[in-house]
C-alpha cells in the first residue's frame, strides 16, 4: 500500500524557512475558517468529531482534551507542543519540523482559539537545538504575517531528559524543576503549567488540526478504523534497507510498512513503540497498526535474524532505569532490579527464580507505578518471555 | 563575588527561570561550579538543594569540567544495530579518553547518550549541537577535525 502523506504534505515540497510557501498551499486558511466562520466550540466539535487520538503514543481523544480545558474555569490557558520526542527509535516529529513548521504555529493558534488561551510554548528537546533557529524563523515570519496577533508563541528547550516528554513532567521542567512525574488528578486541563488549565499535545497530532478544520470531520473519520482514525506516521530504524520516515492509514499492516516500504529482509522480531513498546515476532507481522492492537508512538525497530533477544531486552531496560526520573519507588527500584536481573540472565549466569522475579515486579510495575515509563517498562520483558521463553529457558541451563 | 548577577539579563528572579539560567550560565562559564550553584541559588532565593537537584537532572547539564567540545555518541538500539560501539572505539582511539573522560587540553568531552531521534541515520553521534549521522569508523577522524 503507498503512503498517504496528509500530516507529511507540505514536507520536502514547501521551503520551511519561507512562509509564502505555506501560503500557497492554503496556509492559515484553517485558522482564518476557524475564527471568522466557526465558534470556539464549534471548532472543539469538529476535532471530537473526527475521532483524532494523540499520536504521541497514550492516543487521548484530542477533541475531549481541548473541550475538558474550554469548560475549565480561568482567563489564563496554556497550549504546550510536545516536541521532546525521545522514545527510541523515534524522529517523525523531527522530520515534521524540519520540513513544515507553519502547519505547527497554525494548529496552536487554533487550539489557542478553541481553549480560549492566549499563549502556547513548543517544548523542544535539547538534542533537537539545531531547529531552533528554522523555528523560531517560522513564529517570526507567522508573527510579522500578523497570524499571532492573539495568540503567542514561544519555545523552551529541554536539557536532556527523557522522561520529560511525559506531559506533567514537561511542564515541572518548563517551570525550572526536576522533570518530575506529577500524581494525577488533576489533570493538565484543568490544573496544568503554573497551575492553569493547559493542553498539551504532540506535534504530529497539532498537524492534523488544519487539514479536519478545512476539509471537515468525516473526511478525517472515514479513514482508518472504527477507533484509531486518519492517518499514523511511523519511524522505522534498525534492520531494514529503508529507514526513514513513512505515513500511512491506520490499520495498514506492519507487512506493509516493514517488508512493503522498509524492505526488511530475514526478519526475527519487531519492537513497536519504542522502549515502552511490544516486541512481536515475525510470525505476526500481518498484525494491524492501530490503537486496537499495537501502535505507540509509532516508533519501529527491526530486528533480524542475528539478534539476541535477552540482549536486547537487557539494553532496553539499561536506557529506562537509566531515564527513569527517580519519584515512584515502583519503577525507580523496579527498573534497577529488571536491569541486574535481566545482566545476569544475558550471561548466562541467570535462574528460574529470576524469571518469576520479573514477572512479579512487571505486575507491581504496571499496577503502581506514577506513570507510562514505569507501567510500560515491563512490556518488552513481558513479551520476550511470552514469545521467547525457549531462549531463556536454554540460557538458564547453561550456568 | 557577583560573576553571575553580571550574567543574567532583566529576567525576575523566579525558580521559573532556573532551567534557562542554568544553561545559560554553563554556556557561559563552560560547567555549573559549586561556587556557581551557590551563587544562583541566592540570587534566586532558592535552597541550593533545589539548584543542585535540577542541575544534576539533566543530562545536558554538568557540574563538572567539560571540554570546549561534547561528543555525544548515542548507544541506545537503533544505532546499536547499525554499529555503535565500533563508532564509540575508534573515537576512544582518536582522542585518547574513554566515555566521560575529557581530554587534558580540554578539547573534547566524551558522552555516550541515548536516542537523538537520529535513528534513520544510524549510527549517529552529537557533537555541541551538530549531528552526524551515517558514520564509520574511517570518518570519525574528519569529523571530529572539525572542531578546535
Amino acid at each position: 500500500m503507498p503512503e498517504k502523506r496528509i500530516v507529511l504534505r507540505n514536507c520536502e515540497v514547501i521551503d520551511p524557512r519561507q512562509i509564502v510557501t505555506y501560503l500557497e498551499r492554503d496556509g492559515f486558511k484553517a485558522l482564518e475558517k476557524a475564527v471568522n466562520k466557526l465558534t470556539e466550540e464549534q471548532v472543539i466539535e469538529e476535532v471530537k468529531a473526527s475521532g483524532l487520538r494523540g499520536r504521541g503514543g497514550a492516543g487521548f481523544p484530542c477533541g475531549l482534551k481541548w473541550e475538558l480545558a474550554r469548560k475549565a474555569p480561568g482567563a489564563e490557558k496554556y497550549v504546550i507542543c510536545n516536541a521532546d520526542e525521545g522514545e527510541v527509535g523515534t524522529f517523525k516529529d523531527r522530520y515534521i519540523l524540519e520540513g513544515d513548521p507553519f502547519t505547527l504555529i497554525e494548529a496552536m493558534v487554533i487550539a489557542g482559539y478553541a481553549v480560549g488561551s492566549r499563549r502556547g510554548y513548543i517544548y523542544l528537546r535539547a538534542e533537537y537545538h539545531y531547529l531552533l533557529d528554522l523555528l523560531s524563523n517560522a513564529i517570526g515570519q507567522a508573527r510579522e504575517r500578523g497570524f499571532l496577533e492573539h495568540f503567542d508563541i514561544d519555545i523552551r528547550e529541554g536539557a536532556g531528559a527523557y522522561v520529560c516528554g511525559e506531559e506533567s513532567a514537561l511542564m515541572d521542567s518548563i517551570e525550572g524543576k526536576r522533570g518530575e512525574v506529577r500524581y494525577r488528578p488533576p489533570f493538565p486541563p484543568s490544573k496544568g503549567l503554573w497551575g492553569k488549565p493547559t493542553i498539551i499535545n504532540n506535534v504530529e497530532t497539532l498537524m492534523n488540526i488544519p487539514q479536519i478544520i478545512l476539509n471537515g470531520a468525516s473526511w478525517f473519520s472515514q479513514m482508518g478504523t472504527e477507533w484509531s482514525k486518519g492517518t499514523k506516521v511511523f519511524s522505522l530504524s534498525g534492520d531494514v534497507e529503508k529507514p526513514g520516515v513513512y505515513e500511512l492509514v491506520m490499520g495498514s499492516l506492519l507487512r506493509e510498512l516493514v517488508e512493503g516500504l522498509a524492505s526488511a529482509k530475514n526478519t526475527k522480531m519487531i519492537q513497536v513503540g519504542g522502549a515502552t513498546g511490544r516486541i512481536i515476532p515475525y510470525e505476526m507481522i500481518d498484525t494491524p497498526l492501530d490503537f486496537e492492537d499495537i501502535l505507540g508512538a509509532g516508533a519501529i525497530t527491526v530486528f533480524d535474524e542475528s539478534r539476541d533477544i535477552i540482549d536486547i531486552i537487557y539494553r532496553n531496560m539499561e536506557f529506562l532505569a537509566e531515564e527513569s526520573c527517580g519519584k515512584c519507588v515502583p519503577c525507580r527500584e523496579g527498573t534497577e532490579v529488571m536491569l541486574e536481573i535481566l545482566e545476569r540472565l544475558s550471561q548466562g549466569e541467570g535462574t528460574e527464580k529470576d524469571i518469576r522475579a520479573l514477572q512479579e515486579l512487571a505486575s507491581a510495575m504496571m499496577l503502581s507505578s506514577l506513570c507510562g515509563l514505569g507501567q510500560a517498562a515491563p512490556n518488552p520483558v513481558m513479551d520476550s518471555l511470552q514469545y521467547y521463553r525457549d531462549v531463556y529457558e536454554s540460557r538458564i541451563r547453561k550456568s | 563575588m557577583n560573576k553571575i548577577q553580571e550574567g543574567i539579563p532583566s529576567r525576575s528572579k523566579d525558580q521559573e527561570n532556573l532551567l534557562v539560567l542554568l544553561e545559560e550560565t554553563q554556556n557561559k562559564f563552560g560547567y555549573l561550579s559549586r561556587e556557581l550553584l551557590a551563587e544562583l541559588a541566592k540570587a534566586l532565593g532558592l535552597p541550593i538543594s533545589d539548584v543542585y537537584g535540577v542541575a544534576t537532572f539533566y543530562s545536558f547539564l554538568s557540574t563538572k569540567p567539560l571540554g570546549r567540545n561534547v561528543i555525544r555518541v548515542c548507544k541506545s538500539l537503533p544505532c546499536y544495530l547499525k554499529n555503535a560501539q565500533p563508532i564509540i572505539n575508534c573515537v576512544e582511539q582518536e582522542i585518547g579518553i574513554k566515555p566521560g573522560e575529557t581530554t587534558l587540553d580540554g578539547r573534547f568531552s566524551f558522552q555516550l547518550t541515548n536516542c537523538i531521534g537520529a535513528c534513520d541515520k544510524a549510527p549517529a553521534i552529537m557533537i555541541n549541537h551538530d549531528v552526524h549521522g551515517d558514520l564509520t569508523p574511517e570518518k570519525i577522524s574528519q569529523v571530529l577535525a572539525g572542531y578546535k
